[in-house]
């Protein structure tokens, strides 16, 4: 939704970049080949997160890990206070919100293949894959996504310094 | 007065005898991060923000808790310097849970601006994921472990300027935290006078007013200098 923000710009932007993979803009399920940029946000916090945060650092020049989530596991990542230093947090939060909690019929959904299995705990992008660029913020404001983009256009690094471009939340 | 000279980053400073070296590094114009020291408390040198280099020294100095002294060296801006503190930063964020997306402290917390300073976005370090609690017995403030770096400013200022001396640190190493009273929770505690000079000089979002949301806490981090100064000089004596 910050992305959308970026108004006018995203004009700007589409005359120069081709989308070839998002989860809202465009319709294609696999992750393309020889892609120069990727945004990443979002933890990771269960297999198909992992593997295709695996498939993007293998397939993009840049990776820049985008907002809080990405940067610091963040909200996702409160499952991981439940045991101590996130250690099995998976089973833990399962066990409490589908067995403990439930009203009825309690059971832990399993449909392997279906849906993806929660890794034991929720991790920053950058433990699993080597991370480019960071983009902190809850979320990136329009104007912190753009200061960012534009050295990329240029095919330069951008240099996130100060307030404005650093602050977490 | 008896003055003393030094240098810092190579230029020269006269400051009264007995300063520290943070008073010096500030009398040269130079600003130094800081976490655990605020002026109007003593020096503690727990959060090693303010280390700095003196030649002939080859440990580095928290500049908070050392003497300035004549004819002293003094780097505050190297490479290694930098790297440390940044990296200090780094182990304050791992160490702890700090979402700051929902901290009351968000927009108004020093630990944040701190890490804007050192150029910190993101942390090199693993997470802990501690499993730590919030204090909320207290009527009017709140406790919250998650947020807490340890800097013992609320400790400081309840013992030095109230003189209720309710808090205390307990335990070591990664059990390490603030307790109240004798481990009590903090609403039963008897010498608490309930006038917030710990939420007020706190520099992130650990102790909060119950009332306060997300990005509400606006903290007072001057009030104990204030408090300080006007009963140093007397300013509340009847003339
Ligand atoms: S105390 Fe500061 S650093 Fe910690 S979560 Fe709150 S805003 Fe973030
Ligand atoms: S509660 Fe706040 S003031 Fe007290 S030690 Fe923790 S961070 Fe420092
Ligand atoms: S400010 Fe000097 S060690 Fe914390």
């Amino acid at each position: 939704m910050s992305f959308l923000d970026l108004d006018e710009f995203l004009f700007d932007l589409a005359e120069q970049v081709e989308i070839v993979f998002s989860p809202v803009a465009s319709d294609i399920k696999t992750y393309p080949e020889g892609v120069d940029l990727c945004l990443v946000e979002g933890a990771v916090a269960n297999a198909d997160n992992l593997e295709l945060a695996l498939q993007v650092r293998r397939r993009t020049a840049v990776v820049v890990s985008f907002g809080d989530c990405a940067v610091t596991a963040n909200v996702p990542g409160l499952r991981n206070l439940i045991t101590p230093g996130g250690r099995d947090s998976a089973m833990a939060a399962l066990q409490r919100s589908y067995l403990e909690l439930a009203d009825s019929q309690a059971q832990i959904p399993v449909a392997p293949g279906v849906v993806p299995e929660l890794l034991p705990r929720v991790l920053p992008l950058h433990e699993v894959i080597p991370v480019d660029v960071y983009l902190p913020g809850c979320p990136p404001s329009a104007a912190r996504i753009r200061a960012c983009l534009e050295p990329m256009l240029r095919g330069e690094r951008p240099r996130l310094e100060g307030p404005e471009m650093l602050r977490f939340g | 007065m008896s003055v003393i000279t030094l240098s810092i980053d190579g230029q020269p400073v006269a400051v009264p005898a007995g300063s520290s070296l943070l008073q010096a590094v500030r009398a040269a114009g130079i600003r130094l991060p800081t976490l655990c020291h605020l002026d109007g408390l003593s020096p503690v040198g727990a959060c090693r923000l303010c280390l700095v280099q003196v030649e002939g020294v080859s440990r580095l100095l928290p500049a908070c808790a050392s003497e300035a002294s004549e004819g002293l060296q003094v780097q505050t801006d190297t490479p290694e310097l930098r790297e440390y503190r940044r990296m200090a930063v780094e182990l304050f964020f791992a160490e702890g849970n700090h979402e700051c997306a929902y901290c009351v402290a968000n927009g108004d917390c020093e630990l944040q601006d701190v890490a804007v300073t050192v150029g910190m976005d993101h942390s090199r370090f693993p997470y802990r994921w501690p499993n730590r609690s919030v204090d909320a017995s207290h009527p009017l403030f709140s406790l919250d472990h998650n947020r807490c770096i340890l800097c013992t400013r609320c400790v400081r200022v309840c013992d030095e300027i109230e003189a209720a001396h309710v808090w205390d640190v307990a335990e070591r190493g990664a059990h390490c935290r603030i307790i109240a009273g004798l481990d009590q929770p903090w609403g039963e505690v008897d010498a608490c006078t309930h006038c917030g000079k710990c939420v007020d000089v706190c520099p992130t979002g650990a102790l909060f007013h119950k009332a306060d949301g997300t990005a509400e806490k606006h903290p007072d981090r001057e009030r104990a200098q204030h408090l300080r100064r006007a009963r140093d000089q007397h300013e509340w004596q009847h003339r």
